[in-house]
């Protein structure tokens, strides 16, 4: 990644740009600090991968690599949607409700063809997307209260479709659905190539297209890119419909692995990616942010889960508490971080 | 006589948005009293007031402490991990007897508010994100000290749970008292009013010289120890220790109350008879729907619904 790229984002609208003035060692103190709030989730990930290779050996084996990488691919394509509508200073809680209801959309689709399970959970959480950011967008709402809301009405949709949960739809072995969700193409998962294809055209959308520009710009400052003629409401309208369409799309592929509307996943998914997006270096404030650091904390994440489920003797809860001790640790970094640089 | 009606029209709009955000909640609660009383079976028993009032008090303790938070402009999403956290450390503590067991309870729950307090008020993190790091890692920590349900089985705790005065059961009373101090604290006291001003104004309450850090780690101490006393009475009640499960979207129930009940997100005042009337308000729409045999599902529905409704008509207040 170039130099021009890393600094992209530091000069989005909103942000003040660097007092000429400035002497040249704070100026490098300052690229110092963007350099670890952006790629210190990478450094960190290489260290603990490093370490975890070296004291298990089951660690860097085929089998696990491949099945952390389908594991994480689902919660990737989450996380993705969620960078967008992070940078645009908002959050998106109903992703954990709308994962679990595209899977079971899907599954129950399935029976009538693959085009119907595909585009089902994709038009219904994208319905629900839109709703989210018109709430947000046009009536002004707070985005966590509109999500939280929107997070109980998808979860109570999924359970009137389910008889209340009891009702698990199959997806038969032999569809393109069951293919896409369990085949491999050149011996890596279909799931992590989805994954992979999303996260570039993501890239490309935030880094190299108008839409992007204006995601960084209402996160930046909403006022300024108003007046700058920036469109804020529908750039806001379309992260929260982009947020309800990946979530629904994971959720599919995940039925599609797990060859089955499994209704009780999706449970504290939103928190899972959000943690991801911030420890990828995506501030909460809006504004700054890359998707390629969330696919890192997404990574992170499955590897600490790894590792805790490799050291036998401690209880999966103990990856809760990593998570929890992470993520504050991130937080106050970011913090720190972010307030030096404003003083310069 | 026309010029007049056309000036009175939009300002008798604006009156009545104003009372519904203030008093729509009250009429929700008895409207829903009324349309029951009609439509369900025994409906206006003592025995059924009494089980929908001892189901609504965990809630409602947990929500006077999140309209304090949200008096300052702040949110606390750890309020269900730390109840988890009351109900482990609970079970593990009970051995040397009940006051003992809560005073730990009480050391633990602080310590959660400390964290969030400080992450706020010293770190300057926003309270979503603040908070958010304790709920995940809270209930991994109550899962860690005690991993699954145990079934408790001492007499003081389960006089605590089921225990009456005068037919009223301890559950409420404890409830109804907190409502009453913490209204009085907000209303009567010199931390009510800084607490306000900081929701209003944080950068204005610093300039008139507030102690800020000092009153928002204070709130967050207050959110966390109430949740504690919610979670240490939901244990009582059940009998056993649940920190898979108990508290499972507290958070959610306790933020709709204070919204219902029109608190504003936006800080600077505080309804807690509003919030009251809001978790009894969610309770009873929860209740008739259960009692009148639609699923769950349809009751997760309509609470969304009224989140929305109810976060859509205050607004207009909220906006300065």
């Amino acid at each position: 990644m170039t130099a021009t790229k890393t600094d992209a984002p530091t000069t989005a609208p909103g942000e003040q740009p660097a007092d000429e003035t400035e002497p040249v060692g704070s100026a490098r103190s300052e690229r110092l600090s963007a350099l670890v709030q952006q790629h210190g989730a990478l450094a960190v990930l290489v260290i603990v991968s490093l370490v975890a290779s070296l004291s298990f050996d089951s660690f860097a084996t085929g089998d696990n690599v491949s099945n952390m990488a389908t594991s994480s691919a689902f919660l990737a394509i989450v996380a993705l949607g969620m960078t967008f509508v992070i940078i645009t200073g908002g959050i998106d809680l109903s992703v954990g409700s709308l994962f679990a209801l595209g899977g079971v959309l899907a599954a129950w689709g399935s029976r009538h063809g693959t085009l119907v399970a595909l585009l089902l959970p994709l038009a219904v959480c994208g319905l629900i997307g839109v709703v989210n950011g018109l709430l947000v967008a046009r009536s002004r709402l707070a985005p966590f209260i509109v999500t939280l809301a929107a997070m109980l009405g998808a979860r109570g949709v999924m359970l009137a479709l389910t008889d209340e949960g009891a009702e698990t739809y199959l997806i038969g072995k032999d569809s393109f659905l069951a293919d896409l969700g369990q085949g491999s193409t050149l011996g890596v998962g279909n799931p992590v190539w989805v994954t992979l294809a999303l996260f570039v055209a993501g890239a490309v959308v935030l880094r190299r297209t108008r839409f992007g520009q204006h995601v960084y710009a209402v996160g930046g400052n909403e006022d300024a890119a108003a007046l700058m003629g920036a469109p804020v409401a529908r750039t806001k309208v379309l992260v929260y419909t982009l947020s309800g369409l990946l979530a629904g799309l994971a959720g599919a592929l995940n039925a599609a692995w797990l060859a089955s509307g499994v209704t009780i996943l999706g449970g504290g998914m939103e928190l899972e990616a959000i943690s991801a997006v911030v420890i990828g270096g995506t501030l909460l404030t809006g504004g700054l942010g890359h998707v390629s650091g969330s696919l890192v904390g997404v990574l992170l994440l499955k590897v600490i889960q790894n590792v805790i489920n490799q050291i036998g003797s401690l209880d999966s809860s103990y990856q809760q508490v990593v998570s929890g001790a992470f993520l504050a640790v991130v937080v106050i970094a970011q913090t720190w971080l972010g307030r030096r640089r404003r003083l310069g | 006589m026309t010029e007049t009606a056309l000036r009175t029209a939009p300002f008798d709009k604006t009156r009545v948005l104003a009372w519904l955000q203030s008093y729509g909640v009250y009429a929700g609660v008895a409207m829903l009293l009324i349309v029951n009383t009609v439509i369900t079976p025994h409906f206006l028993t003592a025995e059924n007031f009494r089980t929908q009032a001892v189901q609504v008090a965990p809630v409602v303790i947990v929500a006077l402490g999140m309209a304090l938070v949200i008096g300052t402009e702040g949110v606390d999403l750890s309020v269900g991990a730390v109840m988890a956290l009351a109900a482990s450390v609970t079970a593990l503590y009970l051995g040397y007897g009940l006051l003992p067991a809560l005073l730990v309870v009480a050391v633990f729950a602080a310590g959660a508010g400390l964290a969030n307090g400080a992450l706020v008020a010293f770190v300057g993190v926003q309270p979503i994100v603040a908070t958010l790091a304790l709920m995940v890692g809270g209930r991994g920590i109550a899962l860690v000290l005690l991993p699954q349900l145990q079934d408790l089985h001492n007499p003081a705790l389960a006089s605590l749970g089921s225990g009456a005065v005068a037919g009223i059961p301890y559950l409420i009373l404890i409830a109804a008292a907190l409502a009453l101090l913490i209204a009085f604290v907000v209303r009567r006291t010199t931390f009510g009013r800084q607490l306000l001003a900081i929701g209003d104004s944080r950068p204005a309450a610093q300039l008139a010289g507030l102690p800020v850090r000092r009153v928002l780690v204070v709130v967050y101490v207050v959110c966390a120890l109430l949740a504690a006393v919610a979670g240490v009475l939901a244990t009582a009640r059940l009998q056993a220790s649940d920190p898979t499960s108990l508290g499972n979207l507290m958070e959610l129930s306790a933020i709709t109350a204070v919204v219902v009940g029109g608190t504003p997100l936006t800080g600077g005042r505080i309804s807690i008879g509003g919030t009251v009337a809001g978790a009894v308000l969610i309770q009873l729409l929860t209740a008739t729907l259960i009692k009148h045999d639609l699923p769950p599902s349809w009751t997760q529905i309509a609470q969304a619904i009224v989140i929305v409704c109810a976060v859509y008509a205050a607004r207009g207040r909220g906006k300065r």
